[in-house]
């Protein structure tokens, strides 16, 4: 009760305080790779329009903590993404992609 | 032997006969020395992400072949010193690579 106690004194004003835990969903949806989950064994550079899920409206490769691929994934995304930029099927610098 | 796959681009300007030749000569050179040609691919007249050399677009080529490794080396001195070509990519493919070039040939005569 010493939160009452210290609002009456005036100690800690306008913090609210709760007896029971609110019923807040706080967990988030967990990440996975969608290269492990659908079973794709090889990146094809020559496919553009799937590679343009895996970069951001720049044209920058996303990290992996965003898109939740595997690092061995992640690895040979990387390389496809820069064979198609080499390739100009995919910009090196781009605004608006999406 | 090895399997790679080379995509290349040829010049805009360039008229149909030139490229049909230009393609051909590439064909030429790799059964000439020892090689497969597996597969081939037009993929017409594409435009850039960005522009090579002024040009907004270009003629892109696919080879799927089966070569020895030493004869690579002289196979891109080739695009090198040819002015017709704007880019060129070889790629040798592993297991699942080869696997996939398979899936995807089927899926192309199925769809012609």
């Amino acid at each position: 009760m010493s939160t009452l106690e210290q609002a009456s004194k005036g100690g800690k004003q306008g913090e609210v305080r709760y007896l029971t835990p609110l019923n807040i969903d706080t967990t988030t949806a967990k990440k996975y790779c969608r290269f492990k989950k659908a079973g794709i064994k090889y990146i094809d550079y020559k496919d553009a329009d799937y590679l343009l899920k895996f970069v951001n409206e720049q044209g920058k490769i996303l990290p992996r903590r965003l898109t939740g691929t595997s690092l061995k994934y992640q690895r040979k995304l990387s390389v496809a993404i820069k064979r198609a930029r080499h390739l100009a099927l995919m910009p090196y610098v781009g605004d608006l992609l999406k | 032997m090895n399997h790679y796959e080379t995509v290349f681009i040829l010049n805009p300007v360039l008229s149909d006969d030139q490229v049909k030749e230009a393609v051909q000569k590439y064909a030429d050179f790799i059964t000439s020395n020892g090689g497969t040609l597996v597969h081939q691919e037009d993929w017409g007249l594409k435009k850039f992400a960005y522009p090579i050399q002024n040009k907004k677009s270009g003629f892109y080529h696919l080879f799927d072949f089966q070569i020895s490794s030493d004869a690579i080396n002289a196979f891109e001195l080739e695009f090198r010193r040819d002015e017709r070509v704007m880019r060129y990519l070889t790629v040798k493919l592993d297991k699942h690579a080869e696997a996939w070039a398979e899936k995807r040939r089927e899926r192309q005569t199925v769809k012609s």
